[in-house]
């Protein structure tokens, strides 16, 4: 039975053979143009040496890489030595990335819950409510989020209002004003594929659990959390490699003291004091960055199966 | 019949409502320390429902229930020591066969080599020892079936729930497993509440049985009594084959009512309490206890003509007329044939029935 099902399957397949080839072609020609080409050309714009007022002249040059790692001072004729600036902004941007991630995930996952748990007919209502204000542009969003974070804006008049506090609080320019920023950009990423996810969790295992003594939280993280995992990760992933090379809420909301990755690229193609190569080499090395969690990531989840199994 | 076993689960009194919805209409039930008592009735009439209750996902609406001395109504699932056996097992998916059985244990504070060393006893117990490092999506449905048993088995819950556990289970399969559930309860000593809408499953493991229907209980007794002795229209109708004949009460002498089933033909059987005379009411018997003959062979002798036979292996049902009259189903064993006559389609017979064996039923 099995195998007659599945040489049947063979013989559909064989069918279109000669034809698969051209069937594909649209496949490649997005990944081509969409994926491969622009990374390529980044790959190639990092090796050439800069022109001065933007753009590039087509020399090989590893200037830009080197530019990232050395200082070799204000001429470029002393010894060069580790570059820790933009290495640090490299670290700062991760940091604030890893903590957007997880104030969405913590905010998210009971937000997915929630919606998750209403009756089927609600569900769809809550999560167009949680997309709405997507419709409006990014950087719309952040502008009003400055407008209403300021010192003399809403939240602040509000919380002295009520009492909470006396002087207004200082969020703007502050780690704290990124990371509302991030938060706010990203959330519906997390909690869109959390939500699918638990919506397919089976909740009557949640009712074994009880039935077996586990109180709340070990049902939480015994059962809940293990068969939601994919959807905790791809959230993560969604709302991590976005705000890693955000530059809309670092700028708008951080100031300079809070400049991330993304701000720095941007400075690069913008306006004549741009370095298009320095840009790139940025570019890729973050894209390598990212790369290598996403590596770390899938090989930990191909480990943790293979070791269940 | 007083039993001196106490009591392991008392319901009193309970109601169950959703929304405007009444699925239990006051429920009274004593289940008895270390009995298999079955929950039996048609699906939709609040079985589940009232395992729920027992088990925490589910509180009750008005009533009250016992564990022992215990008022449990109002303690969460994870507080009571009972367990459940899930219609559709509910394993751990991301967890082992052998995690998911020393789950229960690990959450009772055992440490988790006690809990995995426990659980592998278990395994032993249901005979899956050879598939404890598997994940429960790669058994069969009996494979999981057992493994849902040996979790909820292996915290020695003082009652264990089985919602309708072998209703996913090919007929063999299904048959061993009521051998082995029943031994399994025997074995451990634990309190059994099993819940089916299976009739013949229920008759032949239980203790006791409580019939339900549209969320009250219809009828509690033995097998044997229930079968036997069916209270009412609905418990003689669902237990069991049986003839149920319409009949008008013509005259009661010395605690024997002669009913009239129409077509001038008449029976005689014990009276009971609420059937006067000229009532119209229902007279059960089943075709076991009904046998053929070329000519009268008991006081009650009614003639028919056979419509047809009816071969189902160990029995023979013939299925007969009555001269304008109703229809009735004989059934003899198989190993009976040698005795007695099989009558073919068309010919006439008697249809004999010993005293005592029609039941007059109050609907
Ligand atoms: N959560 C609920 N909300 C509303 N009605 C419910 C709910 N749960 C059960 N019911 C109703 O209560 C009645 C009893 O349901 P229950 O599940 O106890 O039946 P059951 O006897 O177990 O049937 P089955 O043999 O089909 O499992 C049904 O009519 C059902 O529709
Ligand atoms: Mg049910």
């Amino acid at each position: 039975m099995a195998g007659g099902a599945a040489s049947g399957g063979n013989a559909t397949s064989d069918a279109y053979a000669p034809a698969r080839g051209w069937l594909l072609l649209p496949a490649w020609l997005v990944l081509g143009i969409v994926v491969l080409a622009p990374i390529g050309l980044m790959l190639i714009y990092s090796f050439l040496t800069k022109e001065f007022r933007g753009g590039v002249i087509w020399e090989f040059s590893l200037e830009a890489y080197d530019q990232f790692f050395f200082d070799r001072g204000l001429f470029g004729d002393e010894s060069p030595t580790i570059q820790w600036a933009y290495i640090q902004i490299f670290w700062r941007s991760i940091w604030q990335a890893t903590l957007a991630t997880l104030l969405c995930l913590l905010i998210g996952f009971p937000t997915a819950y929630f919606i998750a748990t209403r009756p089927a007919n609600q569900r769809t209502i809550w999560v167009f409510l949680i997309t709405i204000p997507y419709w409006v542009n990014l950087l719309i969003r952040t502008v009003s989020m400055r407008f209403i974070l300021r010192d003399q804006g809403p939240l602040n008049d509000l919380l002295q209002w009520v009492g909470v506090i006396s002087e207004p609080l200082t969020i703007i320019n502050t780690n704290l004003g990124v990371q509302i920023g991030l938060f706010y950009s990203y959330l519906p990423f997390m909690v869109l594929p959390l939500y699918a996810a638990i919506e397919r969790y089976n909740f009557s295992l949640s009712e074994a659990a009880a039935d077996l003594y586990a109180p709340r939280h070990k049902i939480l993280t015994r059962i809940v959390l293990p068969a939601v995992k994919p959807g905790v990760i791809a959230g993560c992933i969604l709302v991590f490699v976005p705000s890693l090379g955000s530059f809309l809420a670092p700028d708008l909301l951080g100031g300079a003291r809070n400049f991330m990755i993304g701000s720095l690229i941007d400075e690069q193609f913008r306006g004549s004091a741009g370095n298009w190569p320095f840009g790139a080499a940025a570019s890729m090395i973050l894209l390598t960055l990212v790369l290598l969690v996403l590596m770390v990531l899938a090989r930990q989840q191909a480990r943790l199966e293979k070791g269940a199994s | 019949m007083t039993d001196q076993r106490p009591i392991a689960i008392d319901i009193r009194k309970v109601i169950k409502r959703f929304g405007d919805f009444t699925a239990l209409k006051e429920v009274s039930l004593g289940i008895r320390d270390n009995e298999f008592f079955t929950l039996l009735g048609p699906s939709g009439c609040g079985k589940t429902t009232l395992l729920r209750m027992i088990a925490g996902f589910e509180d009750v609406t008005a009533g009250a229930i016992y564990l022992y001395d215990q008022e449990i109504a109002r303690l969460p699932p994870n507080k009571r020591p009972i367990n459940t056996v899930f219609q559709n097992y509910a394993l751990f998916p991301t967890m082992s066969v052998l995690e998911n059985v020393g789950f229960g244990l690990e959450m009772q504070g055992k440490s988790r080599a006690e809990a995995s060393r426990r659980a592998g006893e278990m395994l032993e117990l249901v005979q899956l020892t050879q598939f404890a490092h598997r994940k429960p999506s790669q058994l069969s449905g009996g494979q999981q079936q057992r493994v849902a048993l040996a979790r909820a088995l292996a915290p020695q819950p003082r009652v264990l729930l089985l919602d309708e556990p072998l209703s996913a289970l090919d007929m063999k399969l299904r048959k061993s497993m009521q051998i082995e559930l029943k031994h399994i309860q025997r074995e451990t000593g634990i309190t059994f509440i099993f819940v089916t809408h299976d009739q013949e499953e229920a008759l032949t493991m239980s203790d006791r049985i409580a019939v339900m229907s549209a969320g009250e209980v219809q009828q509690l007794g033995t097998a044997r009594e229930i079968y036997e002795h069916p209270r009412n229209m609905f418990v003689a109708d669902f237990i069991g084959d049986t003839n149920l004949l319409e009949v008008a009460v013509d005259r009661i002498e010395a605690g024997r009512a002669t009913c009239h089933l129409g077509g001038g033909h008449e029976l005689t059987c014990d009276a009971v309490d609420g059937v006067g005379i000229g009532a119209r009411v229902h007279l059960s018997v089943r075709p076991e206890r009904l046998f053929l003959s070329a000519e009268p062979e008991e006081a009650e002798s009614l003639r028919a003509r056979v419509v047809e036979n009816i071969f189902i292996g160990t029995d023979i049902t013939t299925i007969l007329d009555l001269d304008e009259g109703p229809r009735f189903q004989v059934r003899a064993s198989n190993s009976d044939r040698g005795n007695r006559r099989v009558f073919e389609p068309g010919q006439s017979a008697f249809v004999n029935m010993e005293r005592g064996s029609a039941r007059l039923l109050v609907d």
